[in-house]
């Protein structure tokens, strides 16, 4: 059913479709309606389950852990400091393959100390073993929760899975959803049943000392898996498709007039909005532009992102994080996924736009294009104030 | 040892490990409809080296400090399978990971009213990683980052008040018992896990590598503690002091002698004398004093 609601409660609402046995989750802007909606949810009694509040990120992380273990399935969301915070039970919770699901809220990364959204947050965690889902708007933020649960919970695959969402442009963004019904979120994502928990009737021990003669093979499998997840999201967003009637594709990325454009964006999440409206302008014009939207960044997607853009001469990488010292996180994949090949773009110029909040506007999308020349550019920031710099660094 | 034990041999302790006895005895006293979440340390260590395990109650191992956390969704999990009644959950660690690093995971424990019982077993210094001091390490103690010298008489700051601190959360029950007194340990766990809701034992346990005993030595060491009034056996029941072990002081240099960690403590009568001040001040408040 279509409503018009907050992003943050299109997310607790459909939460409360999955039911999970446990949440746990301890406040930080943005991600706090979220979970205030969901606190509120279990309070009416319209969804039975274990609101766990939490002295710090840290609890909240292990709080699922546990009670992931124990066969039930979980919920917390969480944002910035506090994804840092849980940093350590993050990896943790992917090496013991629990199909925990996250919400983070993106948002920028102290110091300086900033509340407003880019995705430093999550990209920074890109090694801990998660699957990693990037939401453009509100539709797909609350879909991608299903895809999750469905993706984390597979046999084959057994990890957890964070869905990304810009915050305040997503989580406080007022959009028309179409909220799935609790009957076809039964249909698609059956009651979870665990293949290992720990239960007196059947005593197991988890988490065990692993020395050099077993270590490896632990993580070798997750990276065997993760590759393997490829496929399987695919093979979820079409029974997604098959049961509500929305197409994601193969979930992996989105090609927006990609076919025969010279010039092509590569970005990811809410700002996709706004490039697909400039693209449109310059179409419209007959300019040959496109935008390749990253939606699945872990496992990242390197066949796919060559086979649709091998044959595009220009391509800004367009990343609202940094990686300081190095190229910005999505540019270095694309970099990757290119190497050695026959074909591919002559440049791949990587840019860096949206940094703690700051609007990524039109002008912003606009000038990408002007500078995606022949010259190759890492890292290249966008919308600078030079005010601000020259009070900075002096002329 | 029994060949079905919830805690089997073949572990890889060390001779004369408290800790290792210690928690053969806790989770025997719970029995086998028990979960257990164990924070990193010598007994994570020692007991699970994959592919083996020494548990034969479900067991589960996350990371140094979080066990209380871990514990806290087992049990939420557990409401929201309909399975709590008749199961135990119990979390677990050394004194560096409940008192120092997990000190905020087990407040959060205590104060959210979860059905756990937190165990701390308290060989006062990070025996897992070579012997450094931690809050829990007492007073002129020799550790390794806490050492004797020219300059020092060892660990400058008493021993961490962790029953204190967990007291202060208003819990129904706080406890501290010895791996030298068996039966008391036994009973103090049965006793625990009868009452509903955050409850905390701590467990003094020698530790023959840190402490610089012999082995066989380790029963009477930890003996020699309580009878000196170093570690004062108590209980709190909602609150009011309940029952202490009574004793009949023996001299601190009883217990101190014993142990190499307080070697360069014995020829230094007024450190000493320090010592023995805390063990008077315990004996006084906890009425350990043998009644004539």
């Amino acid at each position: 059913m279509k409503e018009f609601l907050e992003g943050s409660h299109a997310i607790a609402e459909v939460i409360k479709n999955v039911r999970p046995g446990v949440i746990s989750a301890y406040p930080i802007t943005p991600q706090t309606h979220i979970v205030e909606d969901l606190a509120q949810i279990v309070a009416n009694g319209e969804l039975e389950s274990q609101f766990v509040n939490v002295e710090s990120e840290h609890s909240a992380a292990s709080v699922v852990l546990g009670a992931s273990a124990t066969g039930v399935r979980v919920y917390t969301a969480t944002s910035s400091q506090g994804l840092f915070y849980m940093q350590e039970v993050v990896f943790n919770i992917a090496g013991m393959r629990l199909p925990v699901v996250m919400t983070c809220a993106n948002r920028a990364i102290s110091a300086p100390i900033n509340i407003w959204n880019d995705q430093q947050d999550s990209l920074s965690l890109r090694d801990a073993g998660w699957i990693q889902i990037y939401a453009e708007d509100n539709q797909e933020a609350v879909d991608f929760h299903l895809l999750a649960y469905r993706l984390a919970e597979d046999k084959r695959v057994m990890l957890p899975v964070m869905v990304c969402m810009d915050g305040f442009i997503l989580t406080h963004g007022m959009e028309t959803t179409d909220m799935p019904e609790q009957e076809k979120v039964d249909k698609f994502l059956p009651v979870y049943k665990p293949l290992y928990k720990l239960d007196p009737a059947d005593p197991m021990s988890m988490g065990l000392l692993a020395d050099p003669d077993y270590y490896m093979e632990a993580r070798f499998a997750i990276q065997e898996t993760m590759r393997e997840s490829l496929g399987i999201l695919t093979e979820i967003s079409k029974e997604f498709n098959n049961i509500f009637n929305r197409d994601y594709g193969d979930l992996l990325v989105e090609e927006y007039e990609v076919k025969g454009a010279d010039k092509v964006i590569v970005a990811m999440g809410s700002v996709c909005g706004t490039i697909k409206e400039v693209i449109d302008e310059q179409r419209a014009k007959g300019k040959k532009v496109g935008l390749l939207r990253i939606i699945t960044y872990r496992p990242f997607p390197y066949a796919r992102v060559y086979e649709a853009l091998k044959d595009v001469a220009k391509v800004a990488v367009l990343d609202k994080a940094v990686s300081l010292g190095a190229y910005a996180p999505i540019a270095v994949e694309m970099k990757a996924a290119f190497f050695g090949k026959k074909k591919g773009p002559k440049v791949i110029s990587s840019f860096v736009a949206g940094l703690g909040g700051r609007d990524i506007t039109l002008e912003t999308i606009h000038e990408v294009f002007r500078r995606l020349s022949t010259k190759e550019v890492n890292s290249d920031f966008i919308d600078l104030k030079p005010e601000l710099l020259k009070e900075e660094y002096g002329d | 040892m029994e060949t079905n034990s919830l805690f089997k041999s073949g572990h890889t302790a060390c001779a004369g490990c408290g800790q290792a006895i210690a928690a053969r005895l806790v989770v025997e006293a719970a029995g086998p409809n028990t979960i257990i979440a164990n924070n990193t340390g010598c007994l994570e260590v020692f007991s699970t080296k994959y592919p083996e395990t020494a548990w034969g109650v479900p067991w589960i191992h996350s990371l140094f400090e979080n066990s209380a956390a871990v514990a806290s969704g087992i049990e939420a999990a557990l409401i929201s399978l309909g399975k709590k009644d008749g199961i135990n959950v119990i979390a677990q660690g050394g004194d560096g990971s409940t008192g120092d690093i997990g000190l905020q995971a087990l407040s959060g424990m205590l104060e959210r009213g979860h059905d756990i019982l937190y165990v701390c077993y308290d060989n006062e210094a990070y025996m897992n990683t070579g012997v450094q001091r931690s809050g829990l390490t007492p007073f002129d103690t020799n550790t390794t980052t806490s050492p004797a010298g020219k300059l020092s008489s060892g660990n400058v700051r008493p021993k961490k008040a962790v029953p204190e601190i967990c007291l202060a959360h208003g819990i129904p029950y706080v406890a501290t018992a010895s791996a030298g007194f068996v039966q008391d340990l036994t009973r103090k766990v049965k006793k625990a896990l009868s009452i509903k809701g955050p409850k905390y034992i701590q467990i003094h346990v020698p530790c023959p590598l840190g402490w610089r005993h012999e082995s066989n030595q380790m029963l009477s060491v930890a003996k020699a503690a309580v009878e000196t009034g170093l570690y004062p056996l108590f209980e709190y029941e909602s609150g009011i002091l309940s029952g202490s072990r009574q004793i009949v002081p023996k001299p601190v240099e009883e217990y101190l002698k014993l142990q190499g960690r307080y070697k360069h403590l014995l020829s230094n009568p007024e450190e000493i004398k320090k010592i023995q001040e805390i063990a008077d001040n315990n004996i006084k408040k906890y009425n350990l004093r043998v009644v004539p």
